[in-house]
C-alpha cells in the first residue's frame, strides 16, 4: 500500500518543491503561519523552552518558601505583590505555584515541546518525506498549543490567581471555588487550556501516525524505521487513543463547575452550607484523568527513549544492541500503559480488589523497561564512544531512567504504596524517571539535532559545562527528598514548620533549595548558548555526526520539500555503524549493498535468494582473486 | 620561524591570560574577604541588607558568567594554537568526560551511602502495627533488590563509558544482537518482579480482606475530615458508631448525625486517637468537603476520606507509645496521623495526636471522653430532655465542638500575621 501512495506523492512532492522555488514566502507563512514541518518543529521546541523556563522559575520560587519558610524576600513582592505579601508566597499561592509548574513541565514543555518538536522534525527527514500529511493541520496543532500556553499563563494575571488544586486537580477542590480561591476563574482557564491543548495534540498526533503509516519513502519498511520513529509512532498513537479521555473528564467538570451538574460531586458541606450535588463520585475523576494520566507519563518518556537509543548508537558508533527487542519492549510499554492507571489510585478508596490487578499490571510493565536498559548498556559495551554534549545527555538520561525506574517498583507494589502515596518519595520517584529522564532526552535531542535544525552547531564547551552542572544537581535535588518520603513527609505542604518531626528535615531542603538554584542558573549556559548559536554558531556541515539516517541527506539549507531532487531510497536499516569490511564506520541508509559487497552479511538479504547468489558470487570471485595475488 | 614565534607568543599570551584571570579572581577573593572580614569587624549589621538584595546576586552570577566567558576563550585560544602548530588538539573532550564518569560514580556511590547512612536513620522508625512489619519486611527486600541492580548497572554504565570512550585508534565492535542474552534479561527481570508481585498481592490482600474474629472484634473509631482539620468519634458502650446524614449537618450537629438512630446516643467524641494496644482497630473514614488524606505513616495506613463514600481500614497497633519513645530514645516522641492529600491553604497544618496506651488506661480514658448529644440537639430531634447529671458534660459539648473548630481556624490564621512581619 505504502509503494502506491508513494509514487503519487514523489510526482506530487517534486511538482510542489518547484513551485515554491518561484515565489518567496512572505514573512508571516515562513516564520508565522508556517505549514512547514521544520519551522512548525522549531516553533514547538522555542516555546517549549519558553515555557520550561517559566515552570523552572516557579519551582524556584517555591522552593525558596520550603527552603527559608521564615524568611522574607522584598524582591518577591515586587514582582508578585499581593500574592507574596512582606516578601513571603502565600499558601494559596504556594500551591498555584506547585499546580502550574507541573501542569506546564507535564504537558507544555514535555509533551508538546517533546514529541511537537522531534516528531515534527524527525519524522518526515528520517523517513523520506517531503512534509507531513496534512501541513495545514500541522500548523493548526502548533497554534493551538500556543494559545493553550497564552491562556494558561493568562491565569496569573486574574485576582484568584491560578488553579491551585495539584496538576491533577482533583475535584472536589477544583470544582469548589469556595474551597480554595485557584478554583475559581483560575480553574476555568486552566480547563479551557487543556481542551485546546489536547486538541493540539490530537491534530499533531493525527497527521504523525498517517506521516509514519503512508508515506515513507521508497524501501524504508517499518522495520528499517529508526528508533525514533518507532518511538514517536507508539507515542503518537497512546496519544490519540488517551487524551480524548482527559477532554471528556474535563467537559463533565466544566459542566460540574458551571452548570450545576454531579459528576463528580456528593454529600459535600462546605462549612455548614449543605451543596445540592448529589449522586456523583470524585473517583469517577481520578479514573478518567489517570486513564489519560499514566499513558501521559509513557507519552512523556518514550520519545526521549527513542532519540537516546539513535543518539547512543551514533554516537557509540555501534548498532543499537537488540533492534527487535527495544521495538518489542516500546509496544509492550505502549499497550501495558493503558491498564495500570489503577496504580496511581491504590489508598483513594478503589476496591482493593482493582488495587491487586493494577499492581500485578504495574510491575510487569518493568520488564519491557528493564530491557530497554539493559539494550543501551549492551550498546555501549566495546562502542567507540564519542561523548558529544548529546551523548552525554542520552547516558544521563539512560541513568536517571534506572534511578527512576527502580523506586517505581516501591511506588507499583500495592503495599509499599500505603505508606509511600503522595509522600515526597513519589515527588522524587517522577522527577526524576518522567522529569530528569525526559529533559535528558530531550536535551538529547536538541544538541544532536540543532545542526540540522538551525544549519549551525552549537558550542560544544559549553553543553559540557551545561551537561555535568545540570546532571549533578539534578541528583542532589531529587536523591534526598526519598528520604523525606520515607520519614512520612507529605507532598505539597507550605511549610514544614507545623510538625515537629519535619524540622530535622530543613537543612535537607535549604541544601535541595541551592541545588536546584544552582541547576537553573545552568540552564543560563544552554540558553545562551542555544540563541547566540542561532546566529553566530560554527557553520554546520550536511552529516555532523557521521550519522546513517536521512534527515543527514538534505542540504544544511532549508528547503520546502527537504530534498532538492528525487527523495532518496532506502536499502538497509539505520544501524549499520562500524560494520566489520566496511570503508567508513557507518554506511548511509540510502547506499545499496551493492556498493558494499565487502561488508555485506548473510542476514542482511533476509533471505532474498537473488541477492544472496550475488554476494556469493563476488566473494568466490574475491576469494580467487587473492588466490591468484598469493 | 617567525610564525613559530608568533605562536609560541600566542601561547604564552594565552597562559599570560589564564594566570591573569586567575590572579584577579584570588585578589578579588582576597580583596572581597578583606572587605568583609574589615566590615563585619566595624560595622557587623551593613552587610546584611546588600547580601539581601537580588542586584548583589546578579552581579555575582554575571561575575561568574564573565569569569566563564574569559576561561572559554582562554581555551579557544590554546586550541587555535595548537592546530596552527599542527600538533593533535590540546585537551582530549573524551577523555575529560570519561574521566568524570568515573569521578562521578565513585563520588556518587560515595553520596548514595552517605545518603541510606545517614538520611536513612532519620526516616520512619519500625512499624507499629501488625500488617506494618510485613511491609516494612517488603519494602527491605524491595530495597536490597533494587539497591543492587541500582548499584550494578551504573558501575556498568559508567565504567563502559570510560572504558569504550573513543581514542581514535579502535572500531567499535558490531554487535546488533544476542537472542540468549536478550532473553535472560527478559525472563530474569521478569521472574524477579513475578516475586515481588505475589508477595506484594499477599500482602495486600491480608491488609484489606481480614476475617472477623468473633472474639477479638474490633473497636470501631469514625475519622471525619473537613477542611483543615478532623473529628474522632468513638462508638460508645454499643461499639456501633451511629448513622449520619451530611443533609442534617448544622452548626451544632457538626457530623449530621442522626439522633432518631439510637447508635448515635452513646457515641463519644475525642481530642486525640486513644486505642488500646494490641487491639485491631476499624477505621472508619469519611470527608465533609473535599478529598484528604488519613495518613498515619508509623502503623503504614493511609486511605483517602471521600465525601460521599466510606473506607475502611483496620488495623492492629502493636507498640504503646510510651514503649516507642524509650525505643526511638525521645521522651517526646508522639505518634499522628494527618492529611497527605492537597486540600487548601491549610493543607500543611492538620494533624491530630495517637495514643497507643495499654487497656486498663484506654478503659479509664474513654469513660471521660463527653458525647456528641446535648440538649439542643436532643430538642431539635424531638428526644426526652435529659436533667442534670448529663447536663454538665452535655454543656461541655457544643462549647467544645465550636472551640474545636475555632482552633483550628487560628492554627492556619495564626501563620498570617506571622508572615506579614
Amino acid at each position: 500500500m505504502s509503494t502506491i501512495t508513494l509514487h503519487d506523492t514523489h510526482n506530487n512532492d517534486h511538482h510542489d518543491g518547484h513551485d515554491h522555488g518561484h515565489h518567496e514566502q512572505s514573512f508571516i507563512s515562513k516564520y508565522i503561519f508556517s505549514q512547514d514541518h521544520k519551522m512548525i518543529a522549531k516553533q514547538f521546541l522555542i516555546t517549549g523552552i519558553v515555557m520550561a523556563v517559566i515552570a523552572m522559575g516557579l519551582s524556584i520560587l517555591f522552593r525558596l518558601q520550603l527552603a527559608w519558610p521564615d524568611k522574607s524576600f522584598p524582591i518577591l513582592e515586587t514582582f508578585l505583590g499581593r500574592w507574596a505579601e512582606g516578601g513571603r508566597i502565600k499558601p494559596d499561592f504556594y500551591l498555584a505555584l506547585v499546580t502550574i509548574h507541573g501542569t506546564i513541565m507535564v504537558f507544555f514543555v514535555l509533551t508538546a515541546g517533546l514529541s511537537g518538536t522531534f516528531s515534527n522534525l524527525l519524522i518526515p527527514l528520517q523517513l523520506g518525506v517531503r512534509d507531513m500529511a496534512s501541513p495545514f493541520m500541522n500548523m493548526l496543532s502548533y497554534w493551538l498549543f500556543f494559545i493553550a500556553c497564552v491562556v494558561m499563563m493568562s491565569s496569573f494575571f486574574i485576582e484568584t490567581g491560578p488553579a491551585s488544586a495539584g496538576w491533577t486537580v482533583y475535584p472536589p477542590l477544583s470544582a469548589i471555588p469556595k474551597a480554595i480561591s485557584g478554583s475559581g476563574l483560575g480553574m476555568t482557564l486552566w480547563l479551557i487550556s487543556m481542551v485546546l491543548f489536547v486538541a493540539s495534540q490530537l491534530m499533531g498526533g493525527i497527521n504523525y501516525v498517517s506521516t509514519v503509516l503512508n508515506m515513507r519513502t521508497k524501501g524504508m519498511d517499518l522495520w528499517k524505521m529508526p528508533l525514533t520513529i518507532w518511538a514517536f509512532l507508539l507515542t503518537a498513537i497512546l496519544g490519540i487513543l488517551s487524551f480524548p479521555v482527559l477532554v471528556a473528564g474535563v467537559v463533565l467538570l466544566i459542566f460540574d463547575r458551571s452548570f450545576g451538574t454531579s459528576f463528580y460531586l456528593s454529600d459535600i458541606v462546605m462549612g455548614t452550607q449543605v451543596l445540592p450535588n448529589e449522586g456523583g463520585s470524585p473517583i469517577l475523576w481520578q479514573h478518567l484523568f489517570w486513564f489519560l494520566g499514566h499513558p501521559e507519563v509513557y507519552i512523556v518518556i518514550m520519545p526521549a527513549l527513542g532519540i537516546s537509543s539513535e543518539v547512543i548508537s551514533v554516537n557509540s558508533r555501534k548498532p543499537i544492541f537488540g533492534y527487535h527487542a527495544m521495538v518489542y519492549s516500546l509496544i509492550g510499554i505502549t499497550i501495558l500503559s493503558f491498564i495500570v492507571w489503577g496504580h496511581h489510585m491504590f489508598v483513594t478508596g478503589m476496591n482493593p480488589l482493582l488495587g491487586g490487578v493494577f499492581m500485578i499490571t504495574t510491575l510487569i510493565i518493568a520488564v519491557p523497561s528493564a530491557v530497554k536498559t539493559f539494550n543501551y548498556l549492551a550498546t555501549l559495551w566495546r562502542g567507540n564512544i564519542r561523548f558529544t554534549p548529546a551523548m552525554l545527555c542520552a547516558i544521563g538520561m539512560v541513568s536517571f531512567f534506572i534511578s527512576g525506574g527502580l523506586t517505581g517498583i516501591f511506588l507499583g507494589n500495592a503495599s509499599l504504596d500505603i505508606n509511600l502515596h503522595d509522600t515526597y518519595f513519589v515527588v522524587a520517584h517522577f522527577h526524576l524517571v518522567m522529569g530528569s529522564a525526559a529533559i535528558f532526552g530531550m536535551l538529547a535531542g536538541v544538541y544532536h539535532w540543532y545542526p540540522k535544525m538551525f544549519g549551525r552547531m552549537l558550542n560544544e564547551k559549553l553543553g559540557y559545562l551545561h551537561f555535568w552542572v545540570t546532571f549533578i544537581c539534578a541528583y542532589l535535588v531529587f536523591f534526598p527528598l526519598h528520604f523525606l518520603g520515607l520519614d512520612g513527609v507529605p507532598r505539597r505542604y507550605y511549610a514544614f514548620t507545623e510538625f515537629e518531626f519535619m524540622q530535622k528535615w530543613v537543612t535537607v531542603n535549604i541544601f535541595v533549595t541551592w541545588a536546584a538554584i544552582v541547576a537553573a542558573l545552568a540552564q543560563v549556559a544552554f540558553l545562551f548558548n542555544f540563541f547566540y548559536s542561532i546566529f553566530k554558531g560554527k557553520k554546520a556541515t550536511q552529516n555532523p555526526w557521521e550519522s546513517n539516517t536521512l534527515e543527514w541527506t538534505t542540504p544544511v539549507e532549508h528547503i520546502h520539500g527537504n530534498w532538492p531532487g528525487e527523495i532518496p531510497t532506502v536499502y538497509r536499516w539505520p544501524y549499520d555503524y562500524s560494520k566489520p569490511g566496511a570503508e567508513h564506520d557507518f554506511i548511509p541508509q540510502t547506499v545499496p549493498y551493492s556498493q558494499t559487497m565487502s561488508s555485506n552479511m548473510p542476514h542482511d538479504f533476509e533471505g532474498n535468494a537473488e541477492s544472496e547468489r550475488i554476494q556469493k558470487e563476488w566473494e568466490e570471485k574475491q576469494a580467487k582473486e587473492k588466490a591468484i595475488l598469493d | 620561524m617567525s610564525l613559530r614565534k608568533f605562536i609560541s607568543n600566542k601561547t604564552i599570551a594565552a597562559l599570560a591570560v589564564i594566570l591573569t584571570v586567575f590572579a584577579n579572581t584570588s585578589a578579588f577573593a582576597q580583596e572581597a574577604a578583606a572587605g568583609a572580614a574589615a566590615t563585619a569587624a566595624k560595622k557587623p549589621i551593613d552587610m546584611f541588607p546588600i547580601y539581601k538584595t537580588a542586584a548583589f546576586y546578579t552581579l555575582l552570577f554575571l561575575l561568574l558568567c564573565l569569569f566563564i566567558a574569559i576561561v572559554g576563550k582562554a581555551m579557544r585560544v590554546y586550541e587555535l594554537t595548537r592546530e596552527a602548530q599542527d600538533k593533535p588538539a590540546g585537551i582530549n573532550w573524551n577523555t575529560v568526560n570519561g574521566v568524570l564518569f568515573v569521578i562521578f560514580l565513585i563520588v556518587g556511590l560515595y553520596g548514595v551511602y552517605f545518603e541510606y547512612t545517614v538520611h536513612g536513620k532519620m526516616i520512619l522508625p519500625d512499624a507499629a502495627s501488625e500488617h506494618g512489619a510485613k511491609i516494612d519486611q517488603m519494602f527491605n527486600i524491595t530495597l536490597i533488590l533494587t539497591t543492587i541492580v541500582f548499584i550494578g548497572t551504573h558501575l556498568v554504565l559508567f565504567l563502559f563509558s570510560y572504558f569504550y570512550k573513543n581514542t581514535g585508534k579502535r572500531k567499535a565492535y558490531y554487535y546488533p544482537h544476542n537472542n540468549a542474552l536478550e532473553r535472560i534479561w527478559t525472563i530474569v527481570p521478569a521472574l524477579v518482579l513475578t516475586v515481588l508481585v505475589l508477595m506484594g498481592f499477599l500482602t495486600w490482600r491480608s491488609i484489606f480482606y481480614k476475617i472477623e474474629d468473633p472474639n477479638n472484634k474490633p473497636l470501631n473509631i469514625e475519622i471525619t475530615s473537613q477542611q483543615f482539620a478532623w473529628t474522632i468519634r468513638y462508638p460508645g458502650a454499643d461499639k456501633i458508631v451511629g448513622k449520619k446524614n451530611y443533609k442534617l449537618i448544622t452548626g451544632t450537629n457538626s457530623l449530621g448525625m442522626d439522633f432518631n438512630d439510637k447508635d448515635n446516643l452513646d457515641d463519644q467524641m475525642a481530642e486525640e486517637m486513644v486505642i488500646p494496644v494490641n487491639k485491631p482497630v476499624r477505621l472508619i473514614l469519611t470527608s465533609k468537603d473535599v478529598l484528604h488524606s488519613f495518613y498515619m505513616p508509623h502503623f503504614r495506613i493511609q486511605l483517602n476520606t471521600v465525601p460521599g463514600m466510606t473506607s475502611y481500614f483496620e488495623f492492629t497497633p502493636t507498640i504503646t507509645t510510651a514503649d516507642m519513645q524509650t525505643k526511638v530514645n525521645d521522651p517526646a516522641f508522639k505518634f499522628l496521623f494527618y492529611c497527605s492529600k492537597i486540600c487548601g491553604s491549610g493543607h500543611y497544618n492538620m494533624q491530630k495526636v495517637v495514643r497507643v496506651v495499654s487497656q486498663a488506661e484506654y478503659d479509664a480514658w474513654i469513660v471521660k471522653q463527653p458525647k456528641f448529644i446535648n440538649n439542643d440537639l436532643r430538642k431539635q430531634f424531638n428526644l426526652p430532655i435529659v436533667p442534670e447529671p448529663a447536663a454538665a458534660p452535655a454543656a461541655a459539648a457544643p462549647a467544645d465542638s465550636t472551640a474545636k473548630a475555632a482552633t483550628s481556624a487560628p492554627a492556619v490564621a495564626m501563620n498570617k500575621p506571622a508572615l506579614k512581619k
